[in-house]
């Protein structure tokens, strides 16, 4: 179910740090090359970090929210970045199974700042506070309906545009 | 004004992002387990510290520009909502659903007990 083909590696549960096996270097050079792999990834997923939350408060400037009312920005951005990340990670694993620095900076650092939980859970505890349980019930809800609805038209769609790339290769 | 808020959050942004790779990876190296707890530990921390400077701010302790730095910039990458919806569905079409739920029940409920609690102690601070 979690892919296709042999070839390709298992989809990880987690795929914010999970990127998969490494090259195959001997034990010792494996150790001595992982820190600077890490080194690597984690100055990379920072940038990665700053555009994703920059690209954040643009677009919640763009649409704001006022108090006692649905928070559609945290919305819209949380569900955007849900159908993007299930896309682009399917896009990457299968394409790049070990792509891992291109993981590091477009889904953990970009999409993974972009998106934010901590102002969902906020924003409705502030609902809430503020007498309007109902719009904080709502948001919740259909953040988490749409949002996982997001991921799943994302990881889809990404399947089936790899499936017809595999299909005009064959024809062609 | 704007612009200078931007930067703020940018450097907010360039912490966070790191803060929740290397916490995710320190949480599912000593835990063995293929479920998300990184993530769901991220989310539920990451909701009680912005519940607290929410609390700061709104008791006039913590500037716009903290908030924005710390909240809209650190927390907000530090948190993330596409990683806990992506980690849901991967559950849910290994037909795992009883952990798909849990994932979801767990995160919110927890996420929103402890930003209402960081809010309650940003308020009497």
């Amino acid at each position: 179910m979690a892919s296709a083909r042999d070839d390709v590696p298992p989809i990880p549960f987690d795929p914010d740090f999970d990127f998969g096996p490494a090259a195959g270097f001997d034990p010792l050079a494996r150790r001595r090359r992982s820190r600077q792999v890490q080194a690597i990834i984690v100055v990379a997923l920072s940038f990665g970090g700053v555009l994703g939350a920059v690209s954040r408060f643009a677009l919640s400037l763009a649409i704001p929210t006022e108090s006692g009312r649905y928070p559609w920005g945290t919305f819209v951005i949380n569900v955007s970045g849900s159908a993007v990340l299930g896309f682009v990670l399917i896009m990457l694993i299968e394409q790049f199974p070990r792509g891992r620095l291109a993981r590091a900076i477009i889904g953990t650092g970009f999409i993974g700042a972009y998106t934010t939980f901590s102002t969902f859970t906020v924003e409705a505890l502030l609902l809430i506070r503020d007498g309007h349980p109902d719009i904080a019930l709502a948001y919740l809800a259909a953040s988490v309906a749409a949002g996982l609805a997001a991921v799943w038209v994302g990881m889809t769609s990404a399947r089936l545009v790899l499936r017809a790339e595999r299909w005009l290769q064959q024809e062609l | 004004m704007t612009l200078s808020l931007f930067l703020v959050v940018g450097a907010g942004g360039l912490l966070g992002a790191p803060s929740r790779y290397l916490l995710d990876r320190a949480i599912s190296r000593r835990i063995e387990s293929d479920l998300p707890w990184g993530t769901c530990v991220i989310n539920i921390t990451g909701s009680f510290l912005l519940g607290l400077l929410t609390g700061l701010t709104l008791a006039d302790h913590l500037s716009p520009t903290g908030k924005a730095l710390l909240g809209t910039g650190f927390c907000g990458a530090y948190t993330t909502f596409s990683t806990f919806t992506f980690e849901t569905i991967r559950l849910l079409e290994d037909g795992r659903f009883l952990e798909a739920t849990g994932n979801v029940a767990l995160s919110v409920a927890i996420g929103l007990a402890t930003a209402a609690f960081g809010l309650a102690i940003g308020l009497a601070l």
